[in-house]
């Protein structure tokens, strides 16, 4: 059977886009304050949303509207596979900042907690109540081929129902999301080439 | 005190990134953990190193701290007694 996509968000540049309508727009520049934007805009339900580093504030918002939005039934198996350039750059950084001087070492536990990528796993997975595999790879740029060798290996050895991936990426006011849902019923073929045009 | 308590309201607001919260919505006896301002235990830690920070206390025993951030009012009495800066 071929694995399918059905459903995509992209978020960048002031926009957010499902499945090539655009739903919301916004000039603002700064990324925290367009992040928010969303969040209140799609009346986005996750308190824990203000604490979040900026990629964990990307990522949540990407994967919830995506599944928010679809008819699909959200599975506990269903697996996530991230990835982006930039790690968590932004709160390694701010982390940083608070433990260089050691005449002034207060290194912030709110922010400590967040320096790792994979947390955005962590808190889609609160969200949704997944109970699945998780993985996120850093790359140079989104690798197509990757991640549909690697979803598609999840599906055929029965590790997950369908695949939630993405390509989460934030720097300072840089950001780009583009989410995608790949299951065995999906509309549009798992493939390199369906991906490179999804994504531009 | 009074002016010591709208300090910590503020700090509070924006150290812990209280959305839609203002100084106005925190009664100076209202629970900050739990059914109060729902803080939770990063929040604890992170209230802990402000007292270091901007205080000059260090917290030595964990269980102080129940006492201590129970609300604004027992957090301003603990920093007045022992404040260093």
């Amino acid at each position: 059977m071929n694995n399918g996509i059905n459903h995509y968000c992209k978020i960048s540049n002031g926009q957010v886009i499902l499945d090539g309508k655009v739903l919301f727009t916004n000039e603002e520049k700064r990324f925290e304050n367009f992040i928010k934007s969303v969040y209140k805009h799609f009346e986005i339900d996750y308190p824990k949303f203000y604490k979040m580093d900026p990629l964990c504030k990307l990522s949540i918002v990407a994967a919830s509207l995506l599944l928010e939005n679809s008819q699909d039934k959200i599975k506990d198996d269903m697996a996530l596979l991230l990835s982006n350039k930039s790690s968590c750059i932004d709160v390694d950084l701010k982390h940083q900042s608070t433990i260089e001087d050691k005449e002034a070492y207060y290194p912030s536990p709110a922010n400590f907690v967040y320096t790792l990528p994979n947390i955005a796993l962590g808190e889609i997975s609160i969200k949704y109540k997944l109970r699945s595999e998780n993985s996120f790879f850093i790359f140079e740029d989104f690798n197509p081929e990757f991640m549909v060798d690697y979803a598609n290996s999840l599906m055929h050895l029965n590790k997950a129902s369908s695949v939630l991936c993405a390509w989460v990426e934030v720097n300072k006011d840089n950001y780009n999301a583009f989410v995608y849902k790949v299951s065995p019923n999906g509309k549009t073929e798992h493939s390199k080439e369906n991906l490179k045009t999804l994504i531009e | 005190m009074g002016e010591l308590k709208t300090e910590l309201k503020n700090k509070i607001i924006t150290s812990l990134n209280l959305e839609d919260i203002t100084v106005d919505d925190i009664n100076d006896d209202d629970h900050l953990f739990g059914e109060g301002l729902g803080l939770d235990s990063i929040d604890a830690l992170e209230l802990i190193v402000m007292l270091d920070k901007d205080y000059g206390i260090k917290l030595t025993d964990p269980k102080e701290g129940k006492k201590i951030f129970e609300s604004i009012e027992t957090m301003a009495k603990f920093i007045e007694e022992n404040r260093t800066k």
